[in-house]
């Protein structure tokens, strides 16, 4: 076929006028039968053949064209009554008003026409919309009472909903309406907002109907044999038989009221037809009850033709299942379950050199791992190896220039994506590995930027079908390039949960493992870096957490940092920190410090972010494979469980937590006595009762607080005691999971419950709960919750925690459908703009939008958080390059 | 009243109308023309200021909070 180049210069809309309507019209539909007993279409029936054909093997009888080659032709109901299009009846509405009843002309003098008609022409020159001036014109032509071009009197139109239009109590039929649209004259029309090359007023009311081909309503046959027709079609036979009715009525010299009657019901028949969800009309129902789907409905909403057919579609070669974690495998790879493997496939061009590897595949047919489904003849004929008699004979003919479509291998490079993709991590390129079972194996480590979890989510799988395709995909969307976000210049992929416990129990200060447990745990990690000298300790061989943590990192990075764990104190011990906080990495070992959160984690990885930015995304990914599997390893080793003893806390400490909410509960009713009896300082900018209010909350959340610090500090010297740390505090503090305020509400206070921000006031009159008295502002009757999570809550405080729980759970459920609809509108007027090679943003015209992308014209990826360069951080890796030249000194003397 | 200044006004930018060539260097270099530049009002009241005439390419330099300082052209249309 050849290619004619055409350009769109636009797109222009209009109205169909009555005499366009028959010119399209290849048949006057005039029958509201389909089909004759034989089961023929009736001519000049709405299945005509002459509208096109849907029947293969059949031909048109308008074109001659086959299915496929036909697009359909138009035909055409006469009405017997003019009917209003509901589509345009606000447009007539307004334009009625504006218009004299009797000559037509907008109800303004002369002078302000012109006015107008300047201000108009003006807007369009520059480009500016005309729609405000003519909304403007029709607002201030509705109020004359008198034409000022014939002096005609002039009534008020009042507009029923849905299309009638009444005039002191006399309804206007369509025709009268169409009558006084006809009368405007076009100067004024064009005044009024239309364009005469493809609009007339009176256009709006309709005289004739087009009937849309039968290739827009195809009826489909059951496998009973029936067929059943298109909503459309069901439509149109409606209409068809009261036009017809109505038509004989007239003819008959009917009764004027039985005429009205029938009219009203053509109306209906004709609005439903356009749209079956108009405001006040009752919708057309199929046979069964359900409503139709007519024109409106096939075009509007999420599941209308352009969202979810023109810029949504299906696609082939993609698979869908359940994902599951699978912590051996890379951050590169995605596990695809064998049917799926034998399911999609990859085209694959036949050379000299893979024919033989290739004839092999094509024979081992689509059942047995691995073959192929199709062949592709160099024409683009398919031939498909399930349905084929002989696959020798296909082998047979096999040669250079030919493609397979053969099964997915390892290795090949597929699109894997969760929704909602809210940004470009949503969807990476992964290199498959062909597994048993029938779930989506990944590793944790991309989980983060997926958003997935393993409680029963889907994920999508895309199968490349080209080269290009292929390469692009592997050099830009493979996982481990996705490493750092775009969106806070620091990675996104990382570990996770057990990843950051178990990098905390491998590296803290005195784990140490002996030499056959290291060999073990080294073996298992896939890691045989050359092991370094072990530390002797009665006589035998350990190696320490940090010296196999060491051996995975890049053998001369160098980097200092404060760990997660870190407390934030005024004077830094450094390397002498009681909590091994200070992390201090020289020449790829770990000397100090130990990993939590901020060494690899998703979102905060410190360390990993050095290596992917200094080393690349090679070692980077390397990285993350070893460093995941070494500390998955280690804690699968030492075990790591918990439990509600975590949150014991000594009967000291629970004397210490009541005695501050003792102090903290007088303290407001200390504000409340104040407030009563007039000596509360009221806050600047405040009411006195919100000075109460403020101070109140203030009182409680910090007793709150206060009872979380005490809560921790046991915990942690109970830890020192027993000399083994709490797990669930481990996790808080390394932030695998939880955090201090979940463990102090488990074991001091849950603290003050709050609804619309504020302590709960809502309930009874002035009071929460029938158990209190009126006007009781204390913390109880207001939802402070005194006992923790372990304690348990009395009856009044669940309810309490309940009411806040519960405007929680609705938040969420209203933010995620506004950020939806947010983020739709934002992508739709974003969604062409491209950063062209120079770094200037534009759009498809080519029209700038920025001279340089994010003034500055660097990649937020590539950033340091956010910061171009990070001045600290360079000064301080200097400082210790200088230390590192001593130490290694040092050490070399020491041997 | 006074008139103020707005141009001396600390949050608004430096405006400057460029030559004929400066202005043809800057579209020769984006590769583009003056219609795919972003506009400026005429009745812009820094442009009223600059006393220019449509079709004038105006260099806007701001300080920018992750650049120091950048560079906008703007092309003056009538309203």
């Amino acid at each position: 076929m050849r290619i004619i180049p055409k350009k769109i210069e636009g797109v222009k809309f209009g109205l169909l006028s009555p005499d366009n309507i028959r010119k399209i019209s290849e048949v006057r539909v005039i029958t509201a039968d389909t089909y004759d007993e034989d089961g023929y279409p009736i001519e000049g029936g709405l299945m005509d053949p002459r509208l096109g054909v849907v029947d293969p093997g059949l031909k048109c009888k308008t074109c001659g064209g086959r299915v496929g080659e036909c697009p359909g032709h138009f035909g055409r109901i006469e009405l017997a009554r003019s009917v209003i299009h509901v589509g345009y009846v606000k447009q007539i509405n307004k334009i009625i008003r504006a218009c004299c009843r009797k000559c037509g002309r907008i109800l303004l003098p002369d002078v302000e026409i012109e006015e107008y008609r300047t201000q108009i022409k003006k807007a369009k020159r520059v480009g500016k919309s005309e729609l405000p001036i003519i909304e403007e014109l029709l607002k201030s032509a509705k109020t004359p009472k008198e034409c000022p071009h014939c002096g005609e009197e002039q009534a008020d139109i009042k507009f029923e909903k849905p299309t009638s239009f009444v005039e002191d109590r006399n309804r206007l039929s369509p025709t009268d309406v169409r009558e006084r649209l006809e009368r405007i004259k076009n100067e004024d029309a064009e005044v009024l907002g239309f364009d005469l090359e493809v609009a007339r007023p009176e256009w709006m009311v309709l005289t004739v109907l087009p009937v849309p081909p039968v290739t827009v309503r195809p009826s489909i046959t059951l496998e009973s044999g029936e067929r059943s027709e298109d909503d459309l079609t069901h439509k149109l036979v409606d209409i068809l038989r009261i036009n017809q009715r109505l038509l004989e009525n007239i003819e008959a010299g009917a009764p004027q009221l039985i005429i009205e009657d029938l009219w009203e019901l053509l109306q209906y028949h004709i609005t439903t037809y356009f749209n079956n969800e108009v405001a006040g009309v009752p919708p057309a129902r199929h046979r069964s009850g359900r409503p139709l789907k007519t024109l409106t409905q096939r075009l509007k909403g999420k599941e209308g033709r352009f969202r979810s057919n023109l810029s949504g579609k299906r696609v082939n070669f993609s698979a869908r299942t359940v994902v599951s974690p699978d912590p051996n495998m890379s951050i590169n790879e995605v596990g695809v379950p064998m049917l799926i493997a034998k399911e999609l496939t990859v085209p694959v061009r036949v050379t000299h050199n893979n024919i033989e590897y290739l004839k092999q595949i094509v024979k081992n047919g689509p059942d047995k791992y691995p073959g192929a489904n199709y062949v592709e003849r160099p024409d683009g004929n398919r031939v498909s190896l399930g349905k084929v008699k002989k696959i020798e004979e296909v082998l047979e003919r096999i040669e250079v220039g030919w493609k397979v479509h053969r099964h997915l291998i390892d290795g090949d490079v597929v699109m894997f994506n969760r929704q909602p993709s809210l940004h470009r991590m949503s969807i990476m390129a992964h290199e498959v590995k062909v597994m048993p079972y029938k779930t989506f194996r990944l590793n944790l480590c991309v989980c983060p930027p997926y958003n997935a979890d393993f409680d029963g989510d889907e994920m999508n799988l895309h199968a490349i079908q080209g080269e290009e395709a292929r390469a692009e995909a592997r050099v830009l969307m493979r996982v481990q390039e996705q490493i750092l976000s775009p969106r806070f210049g620091g990675p996104i992929i990382g570990g996770i949960h057990d990843h950051i416990s178990g990098a905390y129990l491998l590296t803290k200060k005195d784990t140490k493992f002996t030499e056959d447990e290291a060999f073990q745990i080294l073996f298992i990690s896939g890691i045989d870096e050359p092991l370094p000298e072990p530390i002797l300790e009665n006589g035998r061989r350990y190696y320490t957490g940090k010296q196999l943590f060491s051996l995975i990192l890049p053998k001369d990075l160098n980097l200092v940092y404060q760990a997660k764990i870190c407390k934030k104190h005024k004077v830094c011990k450094k390397e002498a920190c009681e909590s091994d906080a200070y992390v201090v990495i020289r020449n790829g070992q770990l000397l100090s410090g130990v990993m939590d959160e901020k060494s690899f984690g998703a979102f905060a990885g410190e360390l990993l972010d050095r290596i992917v930015k200094d080393y690349g995304t090679d070692e980077a990914r390397k990285f993350l494979d070893r460093a995941t599997k070494l500390v998955i390893e280690v804690i699968s080793r030492k075990g790591f469980s918990v439990g509600i003893d975590d949150e014991d806390i000594p009967k000291e400490a629970s004397e210490r937590i009541e005695e501050i909410m003792d102090r903290a509960e007088a303290k407001v009713q200390e504000l409340i006595t104040a407030y009563n009896e007039g000596i509360l300082e009221r806050l600047p900018g405040r009411t006195i009762e919100e000075t109460l209010e403020m101070r109140i909350m203030q009182t409680l959340s910090e007793a709150r607080d206060k009872t979380g610090t005490i809560a921790n500090e046991y915990l942690e010297q109970e830890s020192y005691i027993k000399g083994k740390d709490n797990n669930s505090r481990i996790m808080a503090v390394s932030g695998a999971r939880g955090s201090l305020l979940n463990l102090t509400q488990m074991s001091a206070c849950v603290g003050q419950q709050a609804v619309r921000g504020e302590r709960i006031m809502r309930g009874y009159s002035e009071r929460t709960l029938p158990h209190f008295k009126r006007g009781d502002r204390g913390s109880k009757a207001k939802g402070f919750v005194k006992a923790c999570y372990k304690k348990g809550l009395d009856p009044l405080e669940y309810f309490f925690h309940a009411m806040g729980g519960r405007e929680g759970l609705v938040d969420t459920a209203v933010r995620t459908s506004q950020s939806g609809y947010m983020q739709r509108r934002l992508i739709n007027a974003l969604q062409d703009l491209k950063v062209e090679y120079d770094g200037t943003v534009r759009d498809t015209r080519g029209v700038i939008v920025e001279f340089k992308h994010g003034e500055d014209g660097a990649d937020p990826a590539r950033t340091d958080w956010g910061r171009i360069v990070n001045t600290r951080k360079i000064i301080k890796s200097i400082v210790h390059e200088s230390i590192k030249d001593e130490s290694i000194q040092d050490r070399d003397g020491g041997r | 009243m006074a008139r103020i200044d707005i141009t001396k006004h600390e949050l608004v930018p430096k405006h400057e109308v460029l030559s004929e060539e400066e202005a043809n260097k800057i579209l020769e270099k984006l590769n583009i023309t003056k219609g795919q530049l972003p506009k400026i009002l005429i009745t812009d009241p820094v442009v009223k200021k600059l006393k220019t005439d449509v079709g004038a390419v105006i260099k806007i330099s701001r300080t920018s909070r992750t650049a120091g300082t950048s560079t906008f052209y703007r092309v003056v249309v009538a309203e």
